[in-house]
């Protein structure tokens, strides 16, 4: 059996939408710098050649006025990919992605669904300061009528905006300009990837680890760790968290009797706090301790590196909260 | 002296500075004339440009169909009002009375098949469409009937059928979304199916939404882009109690605003039918044909307040009237009577016809059902995946699979 390829993470999301691209007229690109200049990532590198200027669209520095001309194409029935150079500048866009495009099917009593996928990076790392930090996330898993997928590797991006881009409802799709470079294997044969399926991706004993996006990488780092000290530990990657599988978490909860959630937005009012919540409901009797949660900091992102790191979620900030949660064994 | 609104032609790309620096150049002015001084009070400038009448070669027949449209909107308006009061009718309501000939006149100037989306002075918009008023006042009574069965509300009418794509609640987000319908029609004429656009877009908007982000960006988009979007500003002088001249730079001049985007700029007198149908009418075929957007100040009046609660303290029972006598349905009774199209008689035959489609339309929505239960987790997802189990209520659904209901949409199948 041959070995499966390896490719970044920007690729895979290249992938997803040059063959969503191929298959269906209706799926265009457009943001900043995504058709000449190759995409500010290089993500949508050579796309602008293959599918043209009309399915590949430089837009303006106008994060507001582009989501909403996407939001009304995809009300006459296309299917725009919208990509924010960063999900930070979404936050301009406020009133077209969170009234009109999760609203819209319902306001109008079913009659007018909006297809489209925002995507972009999401989340601190890159000593960007506060302004370019943001983990969308936290804010907008508030907001019924969205999907929001935070894939962690180049198999699961390029799966699930298959999923997103085929679907008929608003997605939110949450890259890390942090993780733009990874490798990982991904199939050249097709495969789409639904929502609402975590991942068990170790397994364990001791320790249920529940995470999306890249802390999923701290939370691997922080059970070999902890594995030395004889604690073991499973790692779920939820990878939506609208829709959220929490069935795979409380199943791993109900074997292991222990559960830190990891999250890389804020602790107040979270998908890490939902999570807890659910977990808490579906576990009461089968926990040991009470959900251990791992968020950023309670404070503006800060700029110098060494403060950034402390900020985050990290293996290690992981680690004390798995020995708190397991102080039993 | 009859007031007479400018309009402008050709496009604000042809105007020399010498005009744009003087709004007023070449006009013929009656200074003193209390009607003068009203219109400059509430538009910034006294506008007594002699034009052209509009040049339309009008049928009696389509002149009788908008008269009677303009008093089906003013009749279930005036009902509105009343329902409102009866507490019928909850939230915000923003009635259109006075400014039926924009909604009318623009809607015959263009085909069914255009897109139309608005903000939430948008009954007259839905009317003006075809939306059964029964449906219309149905969805405002919060009643399965209504046009979203009921979860929409006054400001929020949506009729796929009849390409209406919403009134929007927030001031100017429907602009960026006119915008995207109007490039959404075009990708699928010339990307799609490979020929030419054939459909413009209206896209109306109040002139207190020329102060948001959102427009200035649509318009940037529509002129960068070649989008084949009009944007019918329905200037009424006043965003909410604010007169447009305190919110807004050259509210004198609005068409500047178009310039500054490379997008052609019209002034059309709202007031008067005929005159927005001609008018509409030659810049929705040359934006069908140019495949370019156009900007229009449609110069018009609300006779009510902003919305129920809205007192009018902030302007002068005579300014009121001064409109009030250039009232759109009664210049075109006049034009009628006048030409002998329209008698007394045949004038309360139709005023009798409008009352009674009302009255029904009140009597039907009183009678449909409130939303069933099931509806509250209706319609949030196209596709939803199920049960969201995080609430304290067992039963609370993400989502159930959308029922066959009044109109029930597939996006999926859409285009495909």
């Amino acid at each position: 059996m041959s070995a499966v390829r390896e490719i970044e993470y920007r690729d895979a999301l290249r992938e997803a939408m040059s063959e969503e691209m191929r298959r269906d007229k209706r799926v265009f690109l457009l943001g900043e710098e995504v058709a000449e200049y190759n995409g500010a990532y290089k993500i949508s590198r050579g796309m602008l050649e293959e599918f043209g200027a009309r399915r590949v669209i430089d837009t303006p520095i106008s994060e507001s006025g582009f989501a909403g001309l996407a939001i009304g194409a995809a009300m006459m029935g296309l299917k725009p990919v919208v990509e924010f150079m960063s999900w930070s500048f979404s936050l301009v866009a406020a009133d077209p992605i969170l009234n009109n495009a999760p609203k819209m099917l319902y306001m109008s009593g079913g009659q007018f669904g909006c297809p489209v996928v925002f995507r972009g990076n999401d989340g601190a790392g890159g000593q960007l300061g506060s302004t370019h930090s943001w983990c969308v996330e936290g804010l907008f898993s508030n907001v019924p009528g969205i999907k929001i997928a935070i894939p962690s590797n180049p198999y699961d991006a390029k799966g699930l905006l298959k999923t997103a881009i085929r679907g008929s409802d608003p997605v939110f799709f949450l890259e890390s300009e942090r993780m733009l470079g990874n490798k990982g294997e991904v199939p050249e044969e097709e495969y789409l990837i639904p929502f609402g399926q975590a991942k068990v991706i170790r397994s364990g004993t001791d320790c249920t680890l529940a995470s999306w996006g890249r802390p999923v990488h701290f939370c691997m780092e922080a059970a070999e760790e902890m594995q030395k000290l004889g604690i073991s530990c499973e790692v779920i990657d939820l990878r939506t968290v609208r829709p959220l599988d929490i069935g795979t978490v409380v199943r791993s909860v109900k074997k292991t009797g222990a559960c830190v959630v990891v999250d890389q937005s804020w602790s107040f009012g979270s998908p890490g706090s939902e999570v807890a919540s659910q977990v808490h409901r579906h576990c009461f009797d089968d926990l040991d301790n009470y959900v251990h949660r791992v968020h950023s900091a309670d404070v503006p992102t800060p700029y110098a590196t060494n403060l950034e790191q402390e900020y985050l979620p990290n293996a290690r900030k992981i680690a004390e909260a798995v020995r708190s949660a397991t102080y039993n064994l | 002296m009859a007031f007479v609104a400018r309009r402008l032609f050709p496009v604000c790309t042809d105007y020399t500075m010498t005009s744009l620096s003087n709004p007023t150049a070449g006009g013929v002015s009656a200074p003193g004339s209390s009607q003068s001084d009203v219109h400059a009070k509430v538009y910034g400038d006294a506008e007594h440009l002699q034009v052209p009448a509009a040049a339309a070669h009008v049928s009696t027949e389509k002149m009788l169909d908008w008269f009677k449209q303009m008093l089906l909107i003013r009749e279930f308006e005036l009902r509105c009002m009343q329902a409102y009061q009866e507490k019928k009718i909850g939230g915000f309501c923003h009635v259109y009375i006075g400014q039926e000939a924009v909604a009318v006149g623009c809607t015959a100037a263009v085909e069914h098949k255009d897109p139309i989306v608005t903000a939430y002075r948008d009954h007259g918009h839905a009317l003006a469409r075809g939306m059964d008023p029964k449906h219309c006042m149905a969805e405002m009574f919060g009643r399965v009937g209504g046009c979203a069965k009921g979860k929409g509300g006054s400001m929020h009418m949506f009729d796929r059928d009849n390409n209406l794509y919403g009134g929007h609640g927030i001031v100017g987000a429907q602009t960026p979304l006119g915008a995207g319908l109007a490039f959404g029609c075009k990708y699928i004429d010339e990307v799609i199916e490979g020929k030419a656009n054939s459909r413009v877009s209206l896209c109306f908007l109040g002139d207190g939404a020329l102060n948001q982000g959102a427009f200035h960006e649509a318009m940037n988009l529509a002129g960068l882009f070649d989008i084949p979007v009009i944007y019918v500003v329905e200037n009424n002088g006043y965003s909410m109690g604010t007169a447009i001249a305190r919110g807004t730079t050259m509210a004198h001049s609005l068409i500047t605003k178009a310039a500054g985007y490379g997008i052609d700029g019209y002034v059309v007198d709202g007031m008067d039918v005929v005159g927005v149908y001609a008018d509409m009418k030659r810049i929705a075929d040359k934006c069908r044909a140019t495949s370019r957007p156009a900007f229009v100040d449609m110069r018009t009046y609300r006779y009510k307040g902003h919305s129920m609660s809205d007192p009018r303290k902030y302007r002068t029972k005579e300014e009121e009237e001064v409109f009030e006598k250039h009232d759109p349905i009664g210049r075109l009774e006049a034009r009628l009577k006048a030409a002998g199209k329209l008698t007394d008689d045949s004038l309360k035959a139709m005023q009798k016809d409008v009352r009674d489609t009302v009255r029904d339309a009140v009597a039907w929505s009183d009678e449909s059902p409130i939303p069933p239960m099931a509806e509250l987790f209706h319609d949030v997802f196209v596709e939803p995946w199920g049960p969201y189990t995080g609430s304290s209520q067992p039963q609370m659904n993400g989502g159930t699979a959308n029922q066959p209901s009044m109109r029930t949409i597939d996006t999926k199948e859409e285009l495909s």
